[in-house]
């Protein structure tokens, strides 16, 4: 097991350099660089500054030199500084002399996007789990059927019609919850529970819409695995030694059933920090979603990096945390693993 | 079983109540806004942005977020006024010498900082070493190298000499803010906190800023000139026009531009907005226009470029694009300033015209409807930027073409790929883009036919020597009258050539509630913003929310 362990860890370095380097050309593949955005297309701007910039920005050198020059950062942890939004350090806060903090993007953003999808996983998988087992237990009857029309219904809804819906119903018309932002103005004087309902009712929306799309594929995974496990012939042996139904059914199955998910959590890691861009700008969320969509239109390379750096070590981490979850639930993997 | 259809009667019946609470829900109580008010001071004011400010140094950002919000921070030396002539800001006066090469700018007396330290004309100096230098990232330095020196005689003169008389010299000096040199004196201009804790000379000075979320600026003690009514100046940033909209509705914003369909449908349609928002509309700063690549056959035939300019209907386009909010022009400048030729009237839409001139250039239509010569059909590719108004203007251009049998195809394409893999390699046919309508008459850059490098801005490729000519004259020009003679006479020249269709200068559209008093209406010629400083809300109408504090 330990040496298997190793053994994944230590692949993961090629991986990543593969990865880097992919991204790293097929960024430079798409045309343009920071210093042609629309607002720099200006007869003000003339060609001369544009490429005393490029110089600046190492734009002017050869693809390869300029991934030299990102690696020699990269491996002392350096993500470097934004093009288009002043400096702005990449990842984490930095310190100038006088002592004023500068914040990362990906540090302002993270948070943001790794709370709404955190919580958004968690109400995923428990509604998910519910209604699946729910659907398993009465499989073909009006609940089954209904419960599979009301996720697939929330699964193709298009989110962003949705979330105008509710938030004109619910922020417009009644005004029981805020539109969009994730602070009220004014926020600062709050005490410390105000501060909190005050993000709460900003998340209820973002949440619930980014979440019902979630639950069609969820719960029907575990729709599946539960009526796998009902027919198997554990389960008759609990039922005819006269166990009640609902001990049968969420003890002994539902254990086996949900097996399959971790799989399914350790895949979702890496999706913990990409945002989705259209509920970002409908909800005005400053989430990576929106930070990814906004560098790369920019063409603001540090950034792109970055973020795909980031996105790629999460989803090794997460393909490696499945594997060892799956062991340790499943004692049949374990004992697979260890020959 | 039974549990759970109760549950679900339930929800039934709370979403019923719901609706039928909204309905009968009655109206809180009417505030009359058109009452008479006196001014006051306090209050703020709400606007929403659809992105956020890259940082606050305007020579560095370029962009409008950054600029919108800077612009009430720091000062340049003039301005203009709201009828687009130019003012004091900074400079109380400024002479310009008998040979137009040198000009004097003499400050206003007792100028502070908002942190209370003098303002002098070591400051303008010192901004001006920092746009000129090498080493700052701004694309803007260009205009301000063209000056040979620049001193200091005293601490409140400024004086500056141009190699040659330079005409738009005035007009640059109201875009450089001037920045303070002695916070910034040891500071990396590229790399300084400054930019996200300004101090400025104007009348608002940063207060908070919340990343990606919302600037708010407050009334700063020690303005320029004098302190604005407005306490607080919010600025939310929300990326997507709807949301903006739904929260104008909802009361918690203030301000915001709003679109054709919003302002021609949606208002109109809706008496509870009426009531407590205003609608504002003003000529914009920009026009778009369809341009030919004129190195390309067949548009170096100036009768094709004619032609089409003949077969395609502006007022069909400014109706179905901008649902009427916009004006059909003939020049490259704001109708209605000095700079536009009032003699020159848009192409009218006459189709027969249209195939006439292109029968002169060889073009017959064969049995299929086509317009042909030498057995090759006249037809082109219209590429354009991923805008919705463009997209709109260009499938109404390809209708009305293919109606007198010219056949073209669309391509829409992301901005950075389409200045790089169209415009930059000169391998396009026609664009539909936009310029802007500038407040200085000077279109060297655009149009004098040195500028055709790659990454200039003269892309299409007009070369004619008259218009060079007059473009030198222009930029050496300080008399205005003789400088309007000049370029009149320039816009003829290229409304004949047809390098370009004018297709229209749309409208700027804003939504303010009513709350907030003094805005202009009709717009004066420098829009409605100008006078923001003077914009008050009246005690009785603000929000009596805890952001007052």
């Amino acid at each position: 097991m330990f040496s298997y362990l190793i053994k994944r860890i230590l692949w993961m370095v090629p991986m990543l350099i593969g990865i880097s380097l992919i991204s790293f050309f097929i960024m430079h593949l798409a045309p343009g660089d920071v210093t042609s955005s629309e607002a720099s297309f200006n007869p003000r701007a003339s060609e001369e500054s544009r490429q005393k910039l490029r110089e600046l920005y190492n734009l002017d050198k050869p693809v390869i030199i300029q991934y030299g020059l990102w690696v020699k950062r990269i491996v002392q942890l350096d993500f470097g500084n934004s093009f288009a939004s002043h400096q702005k350090p990449v990842l984490w806060e930095r310190k100038d002399k006088s002592g004023n903090i500068t914040k990362g993007l990906i540090q302002e953003s993270l948070p943001i996007t790794l709370m709404i999808n955190l919580i958004g996983i968690f109400i995923i998988f428990s509604i998910s789990i519910v209604l699946g087992s729910l659907s398993a237990i009465s499989q073909n009857t009006w609940i089954d059927r209904s419960i599979t029309l009301f996720v697939f219904v929330g699964f193709a809804i298009p989110g962003f019609w949705l979330a105008l819906l509710l938030m004109y119903w619910t922020g417009v018309s009644n005004q029981w919850l805020p539109i969009s932002g994730l602070h009220s103005p004014g926020f600062e004087s709050l005490s410390s529970f105000g501060q909190f309902t005050d993000l709460l009712k900003h998340l209820i929306l973002p949440v619930s819409i980014s979440s019902l799309s979630g639950l069609a594929g969820i719960s029907l995974y575990v729709r599946n695995g539960m009526l796998d496990i009902l027919h198997q012939d554990f389960i008759t042996t609990a039922r005819s030694k006269g166990l009640e139904e609902i001990k049968v059914v969420f003890i002994h199955a539902l254990k086996n059933a949900v097996l399959p998910l971790i799989t399914i959590v350790g895949l979702s890691i890496p999706g913990l920090i990409g945002g989705s861009v259209i509920a970002e700008s409908i909800f005005a969320i400053p989430g990576m979603g929106k930070l990814f969509y906004d560098s790369v239109l920019m063409r603001d390379f540090p950034v792109i990096m970055g973020i795909l750096t980031i996105g790629s070590v999460l989803t090794l981490i997460g393909n490696l945390l499945a594997d060892i979850g799956y062991a340790w639930a499943d004692p049949r993997v374990r004992k697979g693993l260890v020959k | 079983m039974k549990k759970k259809s109760l549950f679900f009667n339930f929800v039934t019946i709370i979403i019923l109540l719901n609706f039928l609470i909204s309905c009968s829900k009655e109206q809180s109580e009417v505030i009359d806004y058109n009452e008479e008010f006196k001014t006051s001071f306090g209050g703020s004011l709400v606007n929403a942005m659809t992105g956020e400010p890259s940082n606050l140094i305007a020579m560095i950002a370029g962009d409008s977020a950054s600029s919108a919000i800077a612009g009430n921070i720091f000062n340049s030396l003039i301005k203009y006024d709201e009828n687009l002539n130019y003012a004091p800001d900074l400079a109380e006066s400024w002479k310009i010498s008998n040979n137009q090469k040198t000009i004097t700018f003499k400050l206003k007396k007792n100028l502070k900082w908002a942190d209370g330290s003098p303002l002098t004309s070591e400051d303008v100096l010192f901004t001006w070493k920092l746009i000129t230098n090498a080493n700052t990232r701004t694309p803007y330095g260009s205009d301000y190298q063209l000056v040979k020196s620049a001193s200091t005689p005293d601490a409140l003169t400024f004086k500056i000499t141009y190699a040659s008389s330079y005409a738009p010299a005035l007009d640059t000096w109201t875009a450089l803010h001037i920045l303070p040199k002695h916070i910034l004196k040891d500071e990396d201009i590229n790399n300084t906190f400054f930019s996200r804790n300004p101090t400025g000379s104007s009348y608002y000075k940063l207060d908070t800023w919340i990343s990606g979320q919302q600037v708010t600026l407050k009334a700063s003690k020690n303005s320029i000139s004098g302190p604005p009514s407005i306490k607080k100046l919010i600025s939310r940033i929300i990326p997507d026009t709807s949301s903006q909209f739904l929260e104008l509705t909802a009361d918690n914003i203030d301000l915001m531009n709003i679109n054709p369909i919003q302002y021609q449908r949606v208002f109109p349609a809706r008496k509870d907005l009426q009531q407590k928002i205003a609608l504002y509309k003003e000529l914009g700063n920009g026009y778009t226009y369809l341009g030919f690549n004129l190195k390309k056959e067949p548009f170096d035939d100036r009768r094709v470029r004619q032609a089409i300019n003949y077969a395609i209907d502006k007022n069909e386009v400014i109706n179905g694009v901008l649902l009427g909010l916009g004006e059909p022009i003939s020049s490259p400048y704001k109708p209605g300033t000095r700079w536009n030729n009032p003699n020159l009237n848009p192409y009218p839409y006459e189709p027969k015209k249209a195939l006439r001139l292109l029968a002169d250039a060889g073009y017959i239509k064969n049995n299929d409807g086509l317009l042909m010569k030498n057995g090759k059909p006249l037809k082109f590719e219209i590429v354009t930027n991923q805008n919705k108004q463009r997209e709109m203007t260009a499938v109404l251009i390809q209708r009305r073409l293919q109606e007198i049998g010219v056949e073209v195809s669309i391509r829409v394409i992301e901005w950075a790929s389409f200045v790089n893999r169209f415009i930059k390699t000169g391998d396009f046919d026609v664009v539909v883009l936009g310029w802007g309508l500038s407040l200085d008459p000077d279109q060297y850059n655009i149009w004098h036919s040195s500028q055709q490098g790659p990454g200039q801005f003269n892309f299409l490729g007009y070369e004619n020597k008259k218009v060079d000519k007059l473009l030198e004259l222009g930029r050496k020009e300080l008399n205005p009258l003789k400088r309007e003679k000049i370029y009149h006479k320039f816009s003829k020249y290229l409304l004949e050539d047809s390098p370009i269709v004018y297709l229209y200068a749309g409208y700027g559209l804003s939504a303010v509630h009513k709350r907030v008093k003094g805005i202009k209406n009709p717009a004066p010629p420098a829009g409605i913003y100008h006078n923001n400083y003077d914009w008050f809300i009246p005690k009785s109408l603000r929000r009596n929310v805890i952001l007052e504090r």
